[in-house]
């Protein structure tokens, strides 16, 4: 296997020759066990479990293989890979989803070992995607690039990553276990919505701690992470987390599906007696073996060491001009760049969600010209959000009209960051087995209908948030309008929500009243958003009204014509 | 006129199958055995099954119901429309494409 090294300067982990030949075996194995499928030498009950932990799933219209992209951070070199995998295995496209993975939706088994095999080749797989172990750490898609970040998330959730690979304890949990880490004070990771969602601090004499969060989660019962331990100092990180595992391990609910995530077992515990016995643990297992080194952090650190920038200054009169001179790039300017820490340096974000397109779907095509651009910009670097974006985190100000100019034509230059049309939508009927109805195509209605950039940006911060079924892909409870499909008497109905928060101060949201059909739920968007402009005060957003006022007036916009 | 037919999906590659008249494999539901008789329809179901187990030819079998109006074939479920066809929101991709 010819491996490709990824960019030098991009931050991701740089494998060692252990981690290539895990990867490199475990291909082998997965292959040997298609070509023992297909001769029949094993059923489909013995080879399902098999497949489900190289992250293939059966899905409505052929295979899908979830790629993991540890942290949402890939080299151009990997994703100009995936590009090539879609077009060679695939029909040309792939989804990157709000765990930052990234789904071919037309796989097909026979092929599966040849791109695990191609994956490997750039340092990628797609374990732990799917069954009850520890799922893909996500984090902040601009860490290491925000000017408020107080600690480089990547550091630990890399941590995790090698702690929690192929850990036996973990392997076999009652159910699948999503941690998300944050190490800036403004949560971009969601991370209260998370089975453990970890704030990355620092203390007065600038040591870095943990505030570990338990218990959050979406899905069929929705939860609200719980605050158990405000510090943890980082050299009880991994022994913090291996005892909340493991108390997890032991009273989590085996005997039904429904109540086997943490979340159920915290709530009825209790957050404070489920704190006490991590506590308990973590106390009795505290000790050499789980202490995490500091050497180990530094060397791990310093994969993610900051790409060398160059010394400039904080604002550019070249950047300035163009921004006068052409409104349009001015708006994306406004809209989709982020402050960098660096002067002169920006972050920013390429919406994968056109006006009527289908949230989160980038074409091989895109893929190779958002990492050719990457190699050009930002260090050979690409980032995926949770909310279905790529980002270039390190661009210079004066780079920032042509990296424009380059998306712009390729359907990459929408304006709607953090906006009405930046939609989160999960696959829903279109693609998954266990969805109720469609979610794409009301989303496309929505953004087509809010297509307008100068209305979107009138309107400002509104996220919606979109699943096709209750296990909540979408986010839709922690969206400020939150969408979820059901299916009533074969037909597809949404039920709406509003004043979900996915920041930390989470929210989940509550809902308005009856669910209605595709279409009465564009036009019940329309009107939430007509009630917000009419009723708001000074710089409040959908939200900050919302709150103010309540559901009532909003409800009442939606339900009075019924 | 409500009918089943059953469907399942192909083991090597996982595209969407019918079961055909004949105990055969067909990748239309236009080519589908249409079953008038529930319990006809889960004995061959149950037979279907078991050989496409034995010859590893396809998965996750089940039955579903198709209307025929004006002599066409329509599943009654969305579900079962999409599968049939190929995703909605990408009428250039799946069966819908090729047809
Ligand atoms: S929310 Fe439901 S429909 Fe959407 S991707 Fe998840 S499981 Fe599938």
């Amino acid at each position: 296997m010819n491996h490709i090294a990824p960019g030098r300067h991009a931050g991701v982990y740089h494998y060692d020759e252990i981690d290539r030949r895990f990867i490199t075996e475990r291909v082998e194995q997965f292959r040997q066990q298609v070509t023992r499928r297909l001769a029949g030498e094993l059923s489909e009950e013995e080879f399902k479990p098999l497949r489900l932990m190289n992250g293939l799933y059966l899905q409505l219209h052929a295979y899908m293989l979830r790629v993991a992209v540890p942290y949402g951070v890939l080299t151009s070199t990997q994703l100009r890979k995936l590009g090539h995998i879609g077009r060679r295995y695939d029909k040309g496209y792939g989804h990157f989803t709000t765990r930052q993975n990234l789904q071919f939706n037309w796989i097909r088994l026979e092929d599966t070992p040849d791109i695990l095999a191609d994956l490997a080749e750039v340092d990628m797989h797609a374990l732990q995607t799917s069954g009850n172990c520890v799922r893909n750490v996500t984090t902040d898609q601009y860490v290491g690039a925000a000017k408020d970040e107080l600690v480089d998330g990547r550091v630990y959730a890399e941590i995790l990553r090698q702690w929690t690979t192929a850990h036996p304890e973990f392997t076999y949990l009652p159910r699948k276990f999503k941690i998300a880490i944050t190490g800036s004070p403004n949560d971009r990771a969601a991370v209260r919505a998370h089975d453990v969602g970890v704030l990355a601090k620092r203390n007065e004499a600038g040591e870095i701690g943990f505030t570990f969060y338990v218990g959050g989660g979406l899905g069929r019962s929705p939860f609200i992470g719980k605050l158990i331990k405000d510090w943890v100092a980082e050299e009880d990180f991994v022994a913090y987390l291996e005892a909340i595992l493991r108390v997890y391990n032991q009273h989590g609910r085996r005997d039904n599906m429904y109540k086997a995530r943490i979340k159920i077992l915290v709530h009825e515990m209790g957050a404070e007696k489920f704190g006490a016995e991590v506590e308990e643990e973590f106390q009795a297992l505290r000790g050499p073996k789980y202490r995490l080194p500091h050497e180990v952090v530094e060397e791990i650190r310093a994969n993610y060491a900051p790409p060398p920038f160059e010394t400039l200054p904080a604002t550019s009169l070249d950047f300035e001009q163009k921004k006068a001179a052409n409104p349009d790039f001015a708006r994306w300017v406004a809209v989709n760049v982020a402050e960098h820490r660096a002067p002169g340096y920006a972050i920013a974000t390429i919406s994968l969600k056109p006006a009527g397109g289908i949230p989160g779907d980038a074409s091989s095509d895109q893929m190779d010209l958002v990492a050719d651009l990457a190699d050009r910009y930002s260090f050979g670097e690409i980032r995926v959000s949770h909310a279905q974006n790529l980002v270039l985190a390190h661009v210079r100000q004066d780079d920032l009209f042509a990296l424009w100019s380059a998306l712009e034509p390729a359907g990459l230059g929408t304006a709607n960051l953090g906006l009405i049309g930046d939609i989160i939508a999960c696959p829903g009927l279109d693609y998954c087995a266990l969805a109720n109805a469609r979610a794409i195509p009301l989303a496309q209605k929505i953004s087509a209908r809010f297509a307008d950039p100068e209305r979107q940006r009138a309107i400002g911060e509104l996220g919606i948030k979109i699943s096709g079924c209750i296990n909540a892909c979408g986010h839709h409870h922690v969206g400020h309008i939150g969408l979820l499909g059901v299916d009533k008497k074969g037909e597809e109905f949404y039920q709406i929500t509003v004043g979900g928060d996915p920041t930390l101060t989470t929210a989940i949201g509550e809902i308005l009243g009856p669910s209605v059909t595709e279409d009465a739920a564009v036009d019940a968007i329309e009107g939430l958003v007509n009630v917000y402009m009419e009723k708001r005060e000074g710089g409040e957003r959908f939200l900050d009204t919302l709150k103010r006022l309540g559901p009532a007036p909003f409800k009442e916009r939606i339900y009075a014509a019924a | 006129m409500a009918v089943k037919a059953i469907t399942g999906n192909r083991l090597r590659d996982g595209v969407v199958v019918f079961l055909g008249p004949d105990a055969g494999w067909v990748e239309s539901l236009d080519g589908a055995a249409l079953f008038e008789d529930a319990e006809a329809a889960e004995a061959t179901l149950a037979d279907a099954k078991a050989k496409a187990e034995r010859e590893r030819f396809a998965v996750d079998i089940y039955l579903f119901d198709v209307l025929i109006q004006d002599g066409r074939r329509q599943p009654v479920k969305m579900r079962e429309r999409i599968r049939a066809l190929g995703p909605s929101v990408r009428t250039d991709l799946g069966k819908q494409a090729a047809a």
